[in-house]
């Protein structure tokens, strides 16, 4: 078979079977390629209003994330956010955004390939997660939607709630910590796996 | 394992948080204006005081921004962070006296 | 099997089970629910260990963590030393040993699980006692967020030894129901086997939880055998209990002396018989239960020693009803026996003056001397301590506004009292959160006796020596007596933190549960001081032995340290590369072929560098967007060279510095756009240098409008190096126009390569004709294929760091942080070049004008040349200026910073910092090597095609 386009490799692809093969309760997949901006932007400035308006969407404050468009919104810091959107979108959003912004000071890096996405689900992930994650992952302190920046074990994460009480989470991780981080996943899954693993 | 509130991203364990030394040591005017002792003390000399203490911190393995705090450096405790361009709050002999009791309390 | 010492009808073991152990090698037998010291006394064996500095037979003490004696060595399942046979679970195949003060590491990896976990809670109660619980229960019905933790395989605490009744049932039916409605609420967590050890900043405590030590061999594997949980709670009530503290006397030592609370948790914990014929020596109330339990179950209480004058009337009564002697006024003097206690001497005491002595036979000597707060952890949490006269103990004073203690920790000793004060602090906990705990009915304890206070007695003279102690012991595991705190004393030593160093009491693995108040009041005494002013040790975590691999969790093997690597890792690692650690990057080192050595591997790749083509991975350079109209501003203000002339499409080397003026990081930059810049920085740095940048513009310049943002993993970025670059360039980007006038040096190129669109910049490190490739990182590998099989009838060889440190030295190019070490200016690498005159100010110009750095005789980066051009020189060898070592202090001109075997010049050489070493030019300075010295010759740094005439290939 010949391949046509040339072919990508994502940072977990050689973790495909083990992430996997986890016990029930946690389902594990990456989500690779996806298009990936930095937007820096002054908040409520006018080049923010005409970056919403691009986007549709506000511009989600503090620790917090706006999962529900086709382009996602992760709060990254007080003026920057991440901009997640399907595969192949960086081109075209890239030009859209500093096109809306015109003179105006914003700035958009396509960082797509800076970071992969790891999709976590299933009733356990919150256990799991609590193995490496210094933060309280309950929804009365962290409801879906929030958005932080932190430490999972030693590895800098950036992970977004998307389900009641985490058993649904994105961690966002960078790509030269992703091996770290599936090792460590896979590890952290252990006693899960009953007498087998 | 110390907790410090980042301004932005709420309170966050110490490992998340880089040091920068003093606060409110600003960069020279004019460097040149300065003879080698004067910009030797801006270079070289900081203060080290036993008790509150304005300093920067940035909070690297989060929203990387840097920002102003004061802490005791006897007993570790942060009294206030704030905005990097902020003057240094005051915390008065009696609000840091009312900082003391609010930490004690008979058991 | 039947135990001999076993009581029938009392304790909560499983009498349906047996299990099979071994103890100093010889076979016994003891139940489920038994630990390793209940089970050894159930089958008469007292005798555990010989003390470690007397050689003296021990025996147990206690009952629980506060055991200074039982110190045993487990050798199966898993070998584990130091451990108290009082804490120790009994589960079948358990193979021990009694230890003399040491124990011995296994030599064998230990296999087992340890994990960590990280949980958080409105209020962490510590002890599954009467406070502990009724605390818990409060902030439980108040819908709290609750964390419970207990060291025992069950929740009680005290109530588990004890005949106690609640509502009339007993106690352990209460602390069933409280467990099951705990159990049923979502935000309640109640663990067992877990002990509390260290209190920490902000509400952080740490405890050990004890998953599968008690299940022995037939532990499952994927369970962690410990686990260590960080608990970061809003508010701390620890219910921690209170430990029985002892008296000194003559042979207080024996075996068969134990303390009376801890007789009474083995009778009705687990149905063990500590003796058959007991003196029981109390100076308080808390005897009386273990002398009349211990009588009603079989035992013979040969007398009641009361250090007071009076006794409780119902006391006597109970006494007398059993024909329990009590001897009041009385204290033991001594003890007789040979392993074991035979006898006590027993003398009326008043007035500080023995009376007659006379013995009693005993194979039990229980002893009281009234009961200490277990405090350790209030205290690390900064709560204070003050002496309480009344019980000759240390009881909380001060608390910070989110701890607390409840029950016997606090002082309060009665168990209607103890419930009671659980729930109260649970209540104030949760006002301090501003929510309000729920009142509860407490079960009632029936009538209270009307108790009479304690007598303080930390010593009972000795007949035989005096005031001399030289036979009274004080911290049993230590050896240390009551002679050596006086010796201590006699030397002039005030503080008890200094008696505890000189004497080493209470540096043992019990802390000095049992010794530590007791050496406070003898100190006391002995000084004429009152002990509220002389305090008690201090007490810091961990407040039990925790091991190292629990400490670890998975920090360990693969997980000790991030790995990082790069998109091609995979690639490198099948292609027999070996790697370096660069940070916490791994990098190829070198790639070996079949029964190549590493340097005839780098002479190999070298050569293919310079005389062919060659590529390598140098994706872990750090990578900065730097973007806004001040751009260049920043990056003029920030780099030593000038930024902002640099035009679109063109690339520009710099070097960044300190305040200080010394370098701290060096690289490249490209002007993408008009108001965009891309650098590139040291692998090690890249993260540093973000932040510094990020500093000066957030903290000093807020007002220049230019973003940073780090895109250090989404390149990969493939330097394709050698004289053949340009021909295997042109198979896999026909489009792009590689000629020298097209595309010269220090220039980028935006063009197809493989398909993929990339970033290729003519830049060079190596000094050899080359282009950086730089990829979306998951096409990287694509790319990286594409080139290496387009080089292939080139001969193209991937190299790794050693050779690209080769390649770079040999052309003099500085690796900041090797060649430099923080104490190094451009001008001392001889790169006044990359300094520029034209602006105003930098960052670390000013200091290029201080006195110090204009000195003549700073050291600066110069070539060696070794005589004998064999050899290759350390790197970190000092330079001295004559071929015989002087006498010291030796004259040291710098050291060898970077030293290599090189292909090009067919012969070793190396950088070095020198001083004035660009004065020394073409003079012969010495190595010391081996006991010689080296001779070498200074010399340029550039050492290889010093008029750059390769670069165009």
């Amino acid at each position: 078979m010949t391949v046509e386009t040339p072919t990508r490799f994502s940072p977990l692809a050689a973790w495909q079977d083990d992430l996997a093969q986890l016990p029930t309760g946690v389902q594990a997949r990456e989500l690779p390629f996806l298009t990936q901006l930095t937007l820096r932007v002054q908040p409520g400035s006018t080049a923010a209003k005409a970056v919403e308006a691009v986007l549709d969407v506000t511009l989600p404050g503090p620790v917090s994330a706006e999962m529900s468009g086709d382009v996602k919104v992760l709060w990254m810091g007080p003026d920057e956010w991440l901009l997640v959107a399907p595969d192949g979108r960086q081109d075209d959003l890239l030009a859209q955004l500093r096109s809306a912004v015109g003179d105006e000071f914003a700035t958009v890096t396509d960082v797509s390939a800076q970071r992969t996405t790891l999709a976590l689900s299933g009733h356990l992930v919150r256990t799991v997660l609590a193995q490496g994650c210094a933060i309280d992952l309950d929804p009365r302190v962290t409801p879906v939607g929030s958005c932080l920046n932190t430490l999972l074990a030693q590895a800098p994460v950036t992970l977004v709630v998307r389900g009641e009480a985490a058993s649904d989470v994105w961690l966002l991780v960078r790509s030269s910590f992703a091996s770290y981080l599936a090792t460590w996943l896979v590890d952290a899954c252990t006693e899960y796996r009953g007498g087998t693993g | 394992m110390q907790l410090i509130a980042c301004p932005w991203c709420g309170e966050r364990e110490e490992i998340e948080f880089h040091y920068g030394g003093q606060a409110h040591v600003a960069y020279p005017d004019d460097p040149y204006a300065l003879d080698d002792d004067q910009w030797a003390q801006y270079v070289f000399f900081r203060d080290n005081p036993k008790g509150p203490f304005a300093e920067r911190w940035v909070h690297a393995a989060g929203c990387r921004r840097w920002f102003n705090a004061v802490r005791d450096t006897v007993t570790h405790e942060f009294l206030a962070v704030y905005d990097v361009r902020a003057p240094r709050p005051l915390l008065t002999g009696s609000a840091a006296a009312a900082q003391q009791r609010k930490g004690q309390e008979a058991s | 099997m039947t135990n001999p010492f076993r009581a029938g009808g009392h304790g909560r073991i499983d009498r349906d089970t047996t299990l099979s152990f071994t103890f100093d090698g010889t076979a016994y037998t003891g139940h489920p629910g038994d630990t390793l010291a209940s089970a050894l006394l159930a089958n008469g064996v007292h005798h555990v260990a010989d003390s470690i500095k007397y050689g003296r037979p021990r025996g147990v003490l206690a009952a629980g963590a506060e055991e200074p004696n039982a110190v045993v060595q487990i050798e199966a399942p898993f070998p584990e030393p130091m451990l108290t046979g009082t804490t120790v679970e009994l589960y079948d195949g358990l193979d021990a040993r009694g230890l003399s003060g040491q124990g011995r590491l296994s030599s064998r990896p230990d296999t087992a699980r340890y994990d960590t976990l990280h949980a958080h809670c409105d209020l962490l109660v510590v002890g599954a006692g009467p406070a502990g619980l009724t605390a818990t229960l409060s902030a439980a019905r108040a819908g709290a967020r609750v964390i419970l933790v207990d060291e025992l395989p069950e929740p009680g605490g005290s109530l588990l030894g004890s005949q106690e009744l609640l509502d009339g049932r007993p106690a352990t039916e209460w602390v069933g129901e409280v467990v099951a409605e705990l159990d049923a609420c979502a935000d309640v967590q109640v663990l067992q086997r877990t002990t509390a050890f260290g209190h920490y900043d902000d509400g952080l405590v740490l405890a050990l939880e004890k998953r599968t030590d008690h299940l022995g061999a037939a532990a499952p594997a994927h369970v962690s055998r410990q686990r260590i949980w960080r608990i970061r709670a809003r508010q701390v009530v620890y219910a921690t209990g209170a430990y029985e503290r002892p008296v000194a006397f003559d042979d207080n030592d024996r075996p068969g002396i134990m303390l009376a609370g801890s007789a009474r948790t083995y009778l009705n914990r687990f149905g063990v018989l500590p003796g058959r014929q007991a003196v029981v020596f109390t100076t308080n109330d808390s005897a009386y239960p273990a002398a009349l339990e211990l009588a009603d179950a079989g035992v013979r209480i040969a007398a009641v020693v009361e250090a007071r004058e009076e006794v409780p009337a119902h006391w006597r009564t109970a006494c007398d009803e059993r024909g329990i002697e009590i001897r009041t006024g009385h204290v033991v003097t001594g003890t007789s026996g040979v392993e074991h206690v035979s006898r006590a001497h027993v003398a009326p005491f008043s007035r500080g003056r023995l009376g007659e002595r006379q013995g009693i036979d005993c194979d039990l000597l229980l002893v009281s001397g009234g009961w200490n707060p277990a405090v350790a952890l209030f205290s690390q949490a900064r709560g204070t301590l003050r002496y309480d006269a009344g019980i000759g103990a240390f009881v909380p004073a001060q608390a910070p506004g989110s701890v607390r203690t409840a029950g016997s920790a606090g002082g309060t000793f009665t168990l209607a009292g103890c419930l009671a004060d659980g729930g109260d602090a649970a209540s104030r906990a949760l006002s301090a959160l501003g929510r309000t705990g729920r009142t509860l009915t407490l079960p009632s304890t029936g009538p209270l006796p009307q108790g009479a206070p304690g007598r303080v007695l930390w010593r009972v003279p000795s007949p035989r020596d005096g005031q001399d102690g030289s036979h009274q012991f004080v911290d049993l595991q230590r050896d240390a007596l009551v002679s050596d705190v006086l010796r201590a004393t006699g030397a002039g030593l005030r503080s008890v933190e200094h008696v505890k160093r000189y004497t080493t009491i209470g540096t043992a693995h019990d802390q000095g549960r049992t010794s530590g108040v007791m050496t406070s009041g003898i100190v006391a005494e002995a000084l004429g001081v009152d002990v509220a002013d002389l305090g008690t040790m201090r007490l810091r975590p961990p407040a039990v032995p925790v091991a190292f691999a629990a400490l670890a969790g998975r920090n360990r093997g693969e997980l000790f340290d991030p790995v990082r690597v790069t998109a091609l890792h995979s690639w490198h690692a099948e292609h027999g590369a070996l790697f370096e650690d660069v940070g916490q990057w791994k990098r190829p080192w070198y790639y070996p072929q079949p029964g190549e050595s590493m340097e005839e591997a780098v002479l190999r790749e070298c050569r293919a560098a310079r005389t062919g083509v060659a590529m390598m991975d140098g994706s872990t350079l750090g990578k900065i967007n730097v973007q806004g109209p001040d751009a260049g501003v920043l990056l003029d203000r920030l780099y030593t060279n000038m930024m902002s002339t640099l035009k679109v499409g063109r690339v520009r080397y710099g070097v960044m510095c300190g305040v200080d003026g010394m370098a701290i990081d060096d690289g490249t930059v490209i002007r993408v756009a008009e108001q965009e810049f891309l650098l590139t920085t040291t692998t090690g740095n890249a993260a540093k240098v973000l932040e510094w940048m990020e500093e000066w513009l957030q903290t000093e310049w807020p007002d220049l409008r230019v973003h940073l943002t780090s895109v250090t993993e989404h390149w990969v970025t493939i330097p394709l190096v050698g004289p053949r670059s340009r021909d295997v360039l042109a198979l896999v980007a026909p489009d792009l126009d590689a000629d020298n006038d097209a595309f010269p040096f220090m220039s980028w190129r935006d063009a197809t390569v493989a398909g993929i669109p990339a970033r290729v910049c003519r830049i060079s490190f190596s000094g050899e004709l080359a282009y950086e490739i730089n990829v979306p990182a998951w096409d990287g590998i694509t790319v990286w294929n594409a080139l290496y099989a387009a080089g292939g009838p080139f001969g193209i060889t991937p190299y790794g760091t050693e050779t690209m440190h080769v390649l770079r030295a040999e052309k003099a190019y500085p690796i900041i942080g090797q060649d430099t070490d923080g104490t190094v200016t451009p001008q001392d690498l001889g790169m006044s070049w990359v300094v520029s005159k034209k602006k105003p100010d930098f960052i670390g110009k000013r200091s290029f004008s201080r006195e110090e750095n204009q000195r003549g005789d700073r050291k600066q980066l110069v070539g060696l040349l070794p005589a004998d051009e064999r050899v290759l020189l350390p790197e970190g060898a000092q330079i001295i200026a004559t071929s015989s070592i002087p006498q010291p202090p030796v004259p040291m001109l710098g050291h060898v910073t970077s030293s290599y075997r090189s292909d090009a010049l067919q012969r070793t050489f190396a950088l070095a910092l020198v001083r004035s070493g660009s004065e020394r030019i073409g003079e012969t300075l010495y190595v010391p090597l081996d006991g010689r010295t080296v001779p070498v010759t200074v010399t340029d740094p550039v050492l290889f095609d010093k008029e750059g005439s390769r670069r165009d290939g």
